[in-house]
C-alpha cells in the first residue's frame, strides 16, 4: 500500500473498537431522522384500534385500583396522610415510563433487526426515539393524574405540590437516563443470548416491588429486613419514585444527597450503556 | 484521479451452525484470552467459503484479504456467484457490519443501498414515508424537502402521495422507495440487486438514472448485480469474487467474461436433479445430450456442422400429449435468445412423447458464431404462455461453438453471440 501520500480520511471502518467513542458528532448529524422517528412513533400508535389513548388511561388506574386493595386495605400499609390510591397511581406513573424506557431499549437490536441489517445510522437513534416518544403516554397518564388530584383536592383534602416541583424535568430526564442507560446494556447481551429477553420480563415486574412504588420508602425500612431495605432505599428507581412522589403529594423522604446520588448513578450507567450499545452495534447483526 | 476508498486486507469470518452452549464457551475462551492479551484462538481457523462442500470447522470465512481502491468519479462492479461474498463486502462497505480485520478507510460519506424502502411505515403516506425512509438513508429534513417536488415525480406516484402506504401496490411501494433512493446525493453510492424490481418501464428508467448518476453526475458507485448487462454498461472497473477471495479485477467487461467463462459451465448437478427450475413439474427435462452427425457424442460443436440435442422427459403426473409444445433456445450471457425452436409454429405434433419419453432436435448446418451459448428448453401443456408451464431451465448446459469457415475461404470467422446467415456483396 502507498504510504507516502498524505491522506485525509473522513472515517474508518474496521473492527477496532475504541473505548469512549460515543460518536456523539454522528448522532447530532442524524437529529432529523430522530424528530422523524418520533414523529412515526406518535402519529401510527392509534392507528385501527377503537379505543386509542384510553387504553393508557385504564393501565394505571386498575393497577392503582389493585394495588389499594391488596397493600392498603389488606396489607394495611401506610401512605402517610395520602390517599392510597392517589399515592399508587402517582408512583404508578412515573414508575411506567421508566418500565417502558427499559423495555423498549432493552429490545432494540431484536426488534429492530431488519432494519439495522440494511442500511447504517447511529442505532442509538432508535431506543432514544422510543424514550422521546412515550413522553407522550407518560403525559397523557399524567393527565390523569393530575384530574385525581384536582378532584381529591376539591374535596377537602389538604395537599400541595411543593418547592421540588421545579426539579419535574430532572426526574423525567433520570427516568429517561435510567431506562435507556439499562435497557441499552441488557440490549447488548440480548442479541446473542436469548435467555435474557424471558429473565428481563419477570426481573422488571420484580423490581417494581423492590422500588417503593406500591410502599413509601419508610415503611421499607420499619418492616423490611435489613438488606431488603438497603437495596430498596440504595436503588436509583426509588428515589427517583420518592422524589416524584414527594415533590407533588408531600410526601416521603428527601434529600439533596440522595438526589445527587441518584442524578451520579443515572449519569453513569447511561454512558456504560452508551459504550457498551456502541461496541455491541457494530457486529450484532451477524449473531442476532 | 484521487482515491476515495481504500480497502486493505478486508476478512469477515462468520461461526456456522446454531448459537447455542458451544457460542458460550467459544465466547468465554476468547474473552480470557483478550484479557491475558493474547490473540483471538479462533481467528487462525476457518474453512473456506465454498458452500457445497461440508464444512470441517465451526468457522468460516467469508471474505478473505479483499484489497481494493476506488477513484473519485469511478463505477465499480462486484460479481460472483451466489455466497461468494459480495453481500458481505457490502454490508461492511455500509456499516451494517465491521470486518473481523482490516480498515476500510473512506474521504466520503456512503449511502448505501441494499434494499429499496427499509423502514417505510404502513400506516404512514407516500410523502411522510418519503421523509422518514429519505433520513434513514442519511440525508437532512432539508435536503428531503427540496427534493420532494421531484421524487414524487419520478415515482410516478402523485395520486396516491397521500394515502398509506399499505394502500399502494408492491410495484408502486417499490417505485416510491427507488425514487427516494434515486435522489441521495452521497460522495460514495453503495448499491445491491435494487435494479431487478418493478415493470420494464420503471426498470427502463432506473437504470436510465443509475446511469445519469454515475456518468453524468460523476458520482462513485459500487454495484453488485446478477444484471451483467448492467454491469457491462453503467460500470467502469469489475472485481470477481470467488468463495471469498478476490480472483479477477480489471475492466467491467473483462470482469464480465472472466465470470461467465469460469462459472456457467460447471453444473456438476444432474439435469435430473436440478432445482432451479420452474413449471408445474408434471413433465420434466431429465437428460440432455449432444451428438454429430454421426451420432456420437461430443461435447463442442464447429459453426456450421450437423449438431443433434438428444433430450430425454420424466413424466411425474398424468399430461395431455397432444396439446404440447416445446421450445428450445439458445442464449447468450444477457439471457438473450440468439435461436428459438418453438414446436406449435413448426406445426410439430409432439403426442409421441408420451411413448418415447425423447426427442431429438436435428439442425443441419449449425449457422451460430463460435461463442459459448447456454439452453434452455422449456415445456408446456398449451400454448407457449407461463401458465401453461410444465418444466422451465435455464443454463441446462454451454454449448460452445467453436468458429468455423462458412465463407469457405480459408478464414475463421469472428466470435460473437449471433447467427450468420448466407449472403454475398456484388458490385
Amino acid at each position: 500500500m502507498k504510504t507516502d501520500e498524505k491522506d485525509i480520511w473522513l472515517y474508518e471502518i474496521s473492527s477496532k473498537k475504541k473505548l469512549f467513542d460515543l460518536n456523539l458528532k454522528e448522532i447530532w448529524r442524524y437529529r432529523d431522522l430522530l424528530f422523524l422517528f418520533v414523529k412515526r412513533d406518535i402519529t401510527t400508535l392509534y392507528k385501527q384500534t377503537v379505543l386509542g389513548p384510553l387504553w393508557y388511561f385504564i393501565q394505571p388506574l386498575f393497577t392503582s385500583l389493585v394495588f389499594t386493595l391488596v397493600f392498603n386495605n389488606l396489607g394495611n400499609i401506610q401512605t402517610g396522610g395520602v390517599p392510597p390510591f392517589l399515592f399508587n397511581l402517582a408512583g404508578i406513573t412515573a414508575w411506567n415510563y421508566f418500565k417502558i424506557c427499559l423495555t423498549k431499549t432493552s429490545s432494540t437490536f431484536t426488534s429492530n433487526k431488519s432494519i439495522f441489517g440494511k442500511v447504517y445510522f447511529p442505532r442509538v437513534i432508535m431506543p432514544m426515539s422510543v424514550t422521546i416518544s412515550n413522553l407522550l403516554r407518560f403525559g397523557i397518564q399524567l393527565l390523569i393524574l393530575i384530574a385525581f388530584y384536582i378532584y381529591y383536592v376539591s374535596n377537602g383534602l389538604d395537599i400541595s405540590p411543593n418547592i421540588n416541583l421545579v426539579l419535574f424535568p430532572v426526574y423525567i430526564l433520570m427516568m429517561a437516563l435510567l431506562g435507556l442507560g439499562s435497557g441499552m446494556i441488557i440490549s447488548a447481551f440480548t442479541t446473542k443470548y436469548r435467555d435474557l429477553k424471558v429473565l428481563l420480563n419477570f426481573a422488571v415486574s420484580l423490581l417494581m416491588y423492590l422500588s417503593a412504588v406500591p410502599y413509601p420508602v419508610s415503611e421499607a425500612k420499619s418492616k423490611f429486613p435489613d438488606f431488603v431495605a438497603n437495596f430498596v432505599s440504595y436503588n436509583p428507581v426509588t428515589q427517583i419514585i420518592e422524589g416524584f412522589r414527594y415533590m407533588i403529594l408531600g410526601v416521603g423522604d428527601f434529600s439533596v444527597g440522595s438526589l445527587i446520588y441518584t442524578i451520579v448513578i443515572c449519569f453513569i450507567l447511561f454512558f456504560v450503556g452508551l459504550i457498551i450499545f456502541n461496541r455491541t452495534e457494530k457486529t450484532f447483526i451477524d449473531t442476532v | 484521479m484521487s482515491v476515495i476508498l481504500r480497502a486493505e486486507n478486508i476478512s469477515k469470518q462468520y461461526r456456522l451452525g446454531l448459537v447455542g452452549t458451544g457460542t458460550i464457551t467459544h465466547d468465554l475462551n476468547r474473552f480470557w484470552h483478550r484479557v491475558r492479551g493474547k490473540e483471538d484462538p479462533y481467528m487462525k481457523l476457518g474453512d473456506v467459503n465454498d458452500r457445497s462442500v461440508y464444512a470441517t470447522q465451526d468457522y468460516v470465512w467469508a471474505l478473505r484479504n479483499i484489497n481494493f481502491e476506488i477513484k473519485r468519479g469511478e463505477v465499480l462492479g462486484i460479481i460472483g456467484k451466489n455466497g461468494a461474498g459480495k453481500s458481505t463486502l457490502l454490508k461492511i462497505l455500509s456499516r451494517v457490519t465491521s470486518p473481523t480485520t482490516g480498515v476500510i478507510k473512506t474521504k466520503g460519506r456512503i449511502a448505501s443501498l441494499l434494499e429499496v424502502g427499509t423502514g417505510f411505515h404502513p400506516e404512514l403516506t407516500g410523502r411522510e414515508n418519503i421523509y422518514l425512509n429519505g433520513a434513514i438513508l442519511g440525508m437532512s429534513k432539508a435536503e428531503i424537502a427540496s427534493k420532494e417536488e421531484e421524487i414524487v415525480e419520478f415515482s410516478g406516484c402523485q395520486m396516491y402521495i397521500d394515502t398509506p402506504v399499505k394502500r399502494y401496490s408492491s410495484g408502486m411501494r417499490v417505485r416510491l422507495a427507488f425514487a427516494v433512493a434515486a435522489h441521495l446525493e452521497p460522495d460514495i453510492l453503495v448499491i445491491d440487486e435494487v435494479l431487478a424490481v418493478g415493470d420494464a418501464e420503471f426498470q427502463k428508467k432506473a437504470i436510465g438514472k443509475m446511469q445519469d448518476i454515475s456518468k453524468g453526475e460523476g458520482r462513485t458507485v459500487l454495484f453488485v448485480s446478477h444484471n451483467m448487462a448492467a454491469v457491462k454498461s453503467l460500470c467502469t472497473r469489475g472485481i470477481v469474487l470467488e468463495n471469498g477471495f478476490p480472483v479477477f479485477e480489471g475492466t467491467s467487461s473483462a470482469a464480465v467474461n472472466y465470470y461467465f467463462s469460469n462459472n456457467l459451465n460447471i453444473q456438476d448437478v444432474a439435469i435430473e436433479e436440478r432445482t432451479d427450475r420452474t413449471g408445474s413439474g408434471k413433465l420434466k427435462v431429465s437428460d440432455v445430450k449432444l451428438y454429430n452427425s454421426e451420432m456420437r457424442p461430443i461435447s463442442e460443436v464447429i459453426s456450421g456442422e450437423t449438431l443433434f440435442l438428444k433430450v430425454n422427459v420424466k413424466s411425474f403426473d398424468d399430461v395431455n400429449y397432444s396439446k404440447l409444445t416445446i421450445a428450445i433456445n439458445f442464449r447468450d450471457n444477457f439471457e438473450n435468445n440468439i435461436v428459438s425452436f418453438i414446436t406449435d409454429e413448426m406445426g410439430i405434433d409432439c403426442s409421441p412423447l408420451e411413448n418415447t419419453k425423447s426427442f431429438t432436435l436435428k439442425i443441419p448446418s449449425l449457422n451460430l458464431r463460435g461463442e459459448a451459448y447456454n439452453l434452455r428448453i422449456m415445456l408446456f401443456e398449451g400454448g407457449a404462455a407461463d401458465e401453461n408451464l410444465l418444466d422451465k431451465i435455464d443454463n441446462i448446459m454451454t454449448i460452445h461453438i467453436l468458429p468455423g469457415d462458412f465463407w469457405n475461404v480459408g478464414n475463421v470467422n469472428r466470435k460473437m453471440h449471433t447467427s450468420i446467415l448466407p449472403g454475398n456483396i456484388e458490385f
